[in-house]
């Protein structure tokens, strides 16, 4: 196998079986949906609020859009409730273009998750850019054919999103606020915590290993896993904060699969030239001469302004519930 | 250190490293000693002695493969003059002739069009509709083959020098034409690697010639 299944399920409601022309056919099985997820790594997946803004991304090279009602720097601006986006919305995006069409949902919201899955999204995303239904528990994703991705700031998160059924995972960092620093802050502490547990794994200390399972409060199984690894079991993008081809380098640099762009492409003055941009520095992120030349097809005047993660009214990477 | 074969994985986006894992796998079972890498740039692709468009957006592959002068023209090249290549889903559908989708139709996305088939996308519909299942392949003995079906196409149009290598709910998403091989789904996430080594042998075969 060239993708980890662990841990996977195989009784769970998300799990579909049909008979076409006497064969057997399974859907939403873990295969299925962390394939999916494969299926994106390299790539940049555009928030969108609309069918013209779905038309541009896919334009620019979008791998998938993600619909939502408002920004995430447009929700910060409102204030009040951040809800899934209308249905309406959803199903035009979803007659008008041909790449993969992601969706947010509260966290915890297991019936507007049911009501995504319904409309057809290829992709749910847990999202703390919404605000949050249950402050006890994350939705239990096993039961779901439709895949998730949810955020994470730190590795147990992350461990126990998977644990949940989360087929990919991405940064929390500071959804709007145009600054990259707290999605760096979020990939190197996974990074460091990896590289931890591959240690121990190489070592083969079994109570160590356990014990660091304890302390990031999931399962053995799955930090054997990573250990195993040397890398989180499900693919792993980066998130919150990303505006220009360099940060889209920057993150691909230290290790994530592929990124999202939230506000910093509707939000600037250039999308079209941005959104094609971020896409070509995403892809030869580790060659400095065409993130130069991608760099150069934004204009730093057209840059969303940007937010001081250090003085904001709303965190919305600690929302939602702590374990 | 020297190889015997040079195999690339055009390295764009989409699952790039599964099907350099599957390739490795591939060759090691085959005892074959091969240099399996990402390419990129239109150097490697001119030292490679064969490739596989991995999975991944069509759309996002295609662009990328416009958007950087050279690698295109180099490609289709070397794959009119029968380089030996493998396209899995996504790849499938770059090196198609002609693509539209199930649901918006016409597309204008840039394609290779070297395999001489038109492409429906998303054929069996969306994500939840992504499926796994068995299905006979036409030259592989022994047991069916597992298909990971993942918003898969299918070739709704052959052209009469393509060969179909496996069917699945009467639509084709197995074929061959000459050195070129496109399967709807990916062989490069079921851990058979049968697809794997038809290639191999394809590219030993045409290194012999």
């Amino acid at each position: 196998m060239t993708i980890s299944l662990i841990p996977s399920a195989d009784s769970f409601r998300g799990i579909k079986k049909s008979i076409i022309g006497k064969k057997e056919v399974v859907r939403g099985t873990s295969l299925v949906k962390r394939g999916f997820a494969h299926m994106q790594k390299h790539g940049v997946i555009m928030d969108v609020t609309n069918v013209e803004q779905a038309h541009i991304a896919e334009e620019a090279g979008a791998v998938a859009v993600m619909v939502l009602d408002k920004l995430p720097f447009d929700v910060r601006k409102a204030g009040g409730v951040a809800r899934t986006a209308s249905v309406k919305v959803i199903e035009q995006v979803l007659d008008s273009i041909s790449i993969p069409i992601m969706a947010k949902c509260r966290i915890g919201h297991a019936s507007e998750a049911l009501i995504l899955q319904e409309v057809g999204v290829d992709m749910i995303d847990e999202s703390e850019v919404l605000t949050p239904a249950d402050e006890e528990r994350h939705i239990w994703k096993w039961d779901y054919t439709t895949p998730f991705v949810n955020g994470a700031k730190n590795l147990g998160e992350a461990l126990r999103r998977i644990e949940e059924g989360a087929a990919m995972i991405r940064t929390k960092g500071e959804p709007g606020t145009g600054n990259v620093a707290e999605a760096v802050t979020h990939i190197q502490s996974v990074n460091g915590d990896i590289r931890k547990i591959r240690s121990v794994y190489e070592d083969e200390d079994l109570q160590e290993l356990i014990r660091v399972g304890r302390e990031f409060r999931t399962s053995f199984e799955l930090v054997k896993e990573t250990g195993r690894l040397g890398r989180l079991p499900v693919v792993n993008f980066a998130a919150g904060g990303v505006s220009t081809p360099a940060d889209a380098a920057l993150l691909m640099n230290l290790g994530c699969d592929g990124i999202f762009v939230g506000s910093g492409v509707f939000i600037a003055e250039d999308p079209l030239e941005r959104a094609k941009a971020i896409v070509l520095a995403t892809t030869y992120f580790d060659d400095p001469k065409i993130v130069m030349e991608a760099q150069k097809m934004v204009d730093e005047r057209k840059s969303m302004l940007g937010l001081d993660t250090k003085n904001l009214d709303l965190k919305m990477q600690e929302r939602g519930p702590s374990v | 250190m020297s190889y015997e074969i040079n195999i690339g994985i055009l390295a764009l986006q989409g699952d790039i490293e599964e099907n350099i894992v599957a390739t490795r796998d591939a060759m090691s079972s085959l005892s074959l000693n091969a240099y399996t890498s990402p390419v990129r740039y239109q150097k490697e692709l001119e030292s490679v002695d064969g490739l596989i468009i991995p999975g991944g957006e069509s759309t996002v592959i295609g662009n990328l493969l416009t958007l950087k002068s050279g690698i295109r023209t180099t490609l289709q090249k070397r794959l009119i003059q029968g380089m030996p290549a493998m396209g899995t889903c996504a790849g499938m559908i770059v090196m198609a002739k002609k693509a539209y989708d199930s649901v918006v139709g016409k597309m204008n996305q840039p394609l290779l069009g070297v395999l001489d088939i038109v492409v429906e996308r998303n054929s069996f519909g969306r994500q939840n509709e992504s499926f796994e299942a068995n299905l006979p392949i036409d030259g592989f003995e022994g047991e069916d083959f597992r298909g990971v079906f993942i918003r898969a196409p299918s070739a709704t149009k052959v052209g009469t020098n393509v060969k179909i290598l496996g069917r699945f709910a009467e639509k084709v998403v197995a074929v061959q034409q000459g050195n070129i091989i496109g399967t709807s789904f990916h062989p490069e996430l079921s851990g058979d690697l049968r697809f794997h080594k038809l290639l191999v042998a394809l590219i030993m075969r045409s290194r012999k010639e």
